[in-house]
């Protein structure tokens, strides 16, 4: 079928040295630069290659399973104002979220390179497996660098990268999350840059990653476009989906960038709330600069030293945020709004007793914001909420939070 | 005041007939004060030029040893305006003194703002270590105006278009990086640097500092038989680490500068 292809894109983003408006391009060591050419080149080459088509087509179908459903969720839907709400399954994927899309990109990619080690960063540690075990399908050496706060609060996933064969390190510099994964990463790469792919997982790091990145996730709004069509025959109102680097949000939003009548909204990770300073809302609490490669926004302090992100998602858990949605917010073309904890597990809590969905912690911060929108829209509207992870990742968090743990008493806890 | 520049380490060195000693520390390491004490005490120990690091909380082309030192002077509240104060102490003794900082935090502050205030500070210019040129418009243009000197790393994977591109934008030396990897210092020194140094030469007359793993006086000679700066980091952070007190790491870091600065007089003469 097509839709699975990965295009480069159409629109005019990035320009030939990697910068969405003023943000993107490539801050790293020059040690890096020759990889970073290779891989543009090589990724050019690839999406221009039949061979290399064909079989990341047979593997998004046969092994990660697409096209995932869009799937209405009626009673999640009498929460939110009565609009239709049509929920993209990325949940549904092989190892659970949209990241394996991408990862599978990458991963042929790294193979066509001739490059036989992988080394990639993770947070929830979505990345991480969906990583690992595509390198296991692909017998291709796989490292992911994980802060060790995420390796305790996402152990599951630890204990599933292992078992697949990855080497997971514990990061234990910095505030101990995604951020200092990502900078472990980095040196990684540079010293064994010859024979390693750095796989990134998000929309970030340097040219041409945001744009790699986003042309493999691209995949789940193509899909969107054409099951709304079939579904409504029209297309949606307005698209949700949560951003902490922006990976999923991006593969959907792209496809509706030029659809002046798709509102595409945002959501961050507003933690304890933007007006606590414990949050990792970028976009909505940040500032312009650079950090791991590109220039964007991100958290930071007078002097340009990064802030440590807060947020109960370990997979939004991170104070910076792709170029492109840099632009995209800048531009005012997407709207960007910062969701609570609270918010956020209220909409977890939801999605479970309304529709028998477990979501992941880092989707539930868009299903949150669906809510407000559908309410926006009212009962003509139609909103698409990207689910993008299922949420069996999170259950000890989910149990702390709603005191499910122990004996019966817990059985309606948080109800 | 008139406010010395790479080049004058340069000059110097190769009147003396012999080849420059670099040395790094990070501002507020181990303590501001103590900082601005052992660079002065390196200075004295025959350091020609010194790099003062900003200290940064993703500091990702840095291996364990800067890595800790940052986070100590970061730990202590280190500023900013700190870094200055130090590039101040130091240039003032005369020995051309510059700054080596990831880029976001001169972004913040402004990178006009950066300048004139560096140059107010008496500093030399800039190391950047995560800004290539194709990124640099803007700091090119501020260092122009200002005339302060900066300093483009490259790198054994650079293409000879490449090493071109960055030796013209330097102005007062090429930062050439010897290994591929992170900062921190290595039993063996490369052997990739003196391809990588012949191949700046080809595209530039400016001089080729060498930086990346040297620790001891006999390393410092070695690198110095075909580099015009031996440029040490790591090394120095790691003997005040290792020293029980701070004036006892001063000494310790004089006492490597001392080594480095004979194994720099110990190679043979710089050709021409």
């Amino acid at each position: 079928m097509t839709g699975l292809l990965p295009q480069p894109s159409t629109v005019d983003t990035p320009d030939a040295t990697g910068h969405f408006g003023p943000y993107g391009g490539r801050f790293v060591p020059e040690a890096l630069i020759a990889a970073l050419d290779e891989l543009d080149v090589a990724y050019r080459e690839a999406v221009a290659d039949p061979a290399f088509t064909s079989r990341l087509d047979a593997l998004l179908r046969d092994y990660a399973g697409r096209p995932s459903l869009l799937s209405r969720a009626d009673r999640f839907a009498e929460h939110a104002g009565g609009a239709t709400v049509l929920l993209k399954r990325e949940d549904l994927n092989h190892t659970g979220a949209h990241k394996i899309n991408n990862a599978l990109g990458q991963a042929l990619l790294a193979q066509r390179m001739g490059k036989p080690r992988i080394i990639a960063e993770t947070g929830a540690g979505q990345h991480g497996v969906a990583t690992a075990a595509i390198c296991a399908l692909l017998d291709l050496e796989c490292c992911v660098y994980m802060g060790e706060e995420d390796t305790r609060r996402q152990a599951l996933n630890v204990a599933r990268m292992r078992l697949l064969g990855a080497t997971v390190v514990a990061v234990t510099t910095g505030s101990r999350t995604l951020k200092d994964a990502m900078n472990e990463a980095f040196r990684d790469w540079v010293t064994n840059v010859e024979h390693t792919h750095y796989l990134i997982g998000s929309v970030g790091g340097p040219h041409p990653f945001p744009m790699i990145v986003r042309d493999f996730q691209q995949v789940i709004g193509a899909e969107t476009r054409a099951q709304c069509q079939q579904l409504l025959g029209r297309l949606p109102d307005a698209i949700c989906a949560c951003v902490g680097g922006g990976s999923n949000a991006i593969g959907i939003f792209h496809e509706f960038l030029g659809e002046p009548d798709v509102a595409l909204y945002g959501f961050e990770a507003g933690g304890d709330g933007l007006h606590t300073g414990r949050h990792a809302a970028t976009l909505t609490g940040g500032s312009p600069g650079v950090l791991h490669g590109a220039s964007s926004y991100l958290l930071q302090d007078d002097d340009g030293q990064t802030i440590e992100s807060h947020s109960i998602s370990a997979g939004l858990d991170y104070p910076g945020v792709g170029p492109e949605h840099a632009h995209l917010h800048d531009t005012g073309r997407v709207v960007y709004r910062a969701i609570t904890d609270a918010e956020a597990m209220d909409g977890f809590w939801l999605l479970c007793r309304t529709e028998g969905i477990i979501p992941a912690i880092e989707s539930a911060h868009a299903l949150a914001g669906a809510l407000g929108v559908g309410r926006e829209l009212g009962p003509d509207g139609v909103v698409v909420v990207n689910l993008s992870g299922r949420g069996d990742k999170d259950m000890e968090t989910a149990a702390r939070w709603f005191g499910l743990e122990g004996g019966d008493g817990a059985n309606n806890a948080g109800a | 005041m008139t406010t010395v520049r790479c080049a004058d380490a340069f000059d110097r060195a190769r009147a003396e007939n012999r080849r420059a000693l670099v040395g790094y520390l990070p501002a507020g390491f181990p303590s501001v004060d103590g900082a601005i004490g052992a660079l002065r005490a390196m200075v004295e120990a025959g350091v020609d030029l010194v790099e003062v690091g900003l200290p940064y909380t993703d500091p990702v082309v840095d291996g364990p040893t800067i890595q800790a030192a940052a986070e100590i002077a970061l730990r202590a509240g280190t500023r900013i305006r700190d870094v200055l104060a130090t590039v101040e102490a130091v240039a003032s003794t005369g020995t051309p003194t510059v700054v080596m900082t990831y880029w976001n935090p001169v972004l913040r502050y402004g990178v006009e703002a950066f300048t004139a205030d560096l140059a107010a500070a008496g500093g030399a210019g800039l190391i950047t270590p995560d800004l290539i040129p194709d990124e640099a418009a803007g700091w090119i243009a501020a260092s122009d105006a200002a005339g302060l000197d900066r300093v483009f790393l490259v790198s054994p994977s650079s293409t000879d278009r490449r090493i071109a591109a960055a030796a013209a934008a330097c102005r007062g030396f090429v930062y050439a990086t010897s290994v591929m990897g992170v900062t921190g210092a290595r039993a063996r020194t490369s052997d990739l640097a003196p391809a990588l140094v012949s191949r700046v030469r080809a595209a530039s007359d400016l001089p080729v500092g060498v930086g990346l793993g040297v620790s001891n006086g006999d390393q410092a000679a070695a690198v110095a038989f075909y580099a015009d700066a031996v440029i040490v980091g790591s090394a120095f952070v790691r003997r005040i680490l290792d020293a029980g007190d701070e004036p006892a790491g001063i000494a310790a870091a004089a006492e490597l500068a001392r080594d480095l600065a004979g194994g720099v007089r110990r190679a043979p003469a710089p050709a021409g």
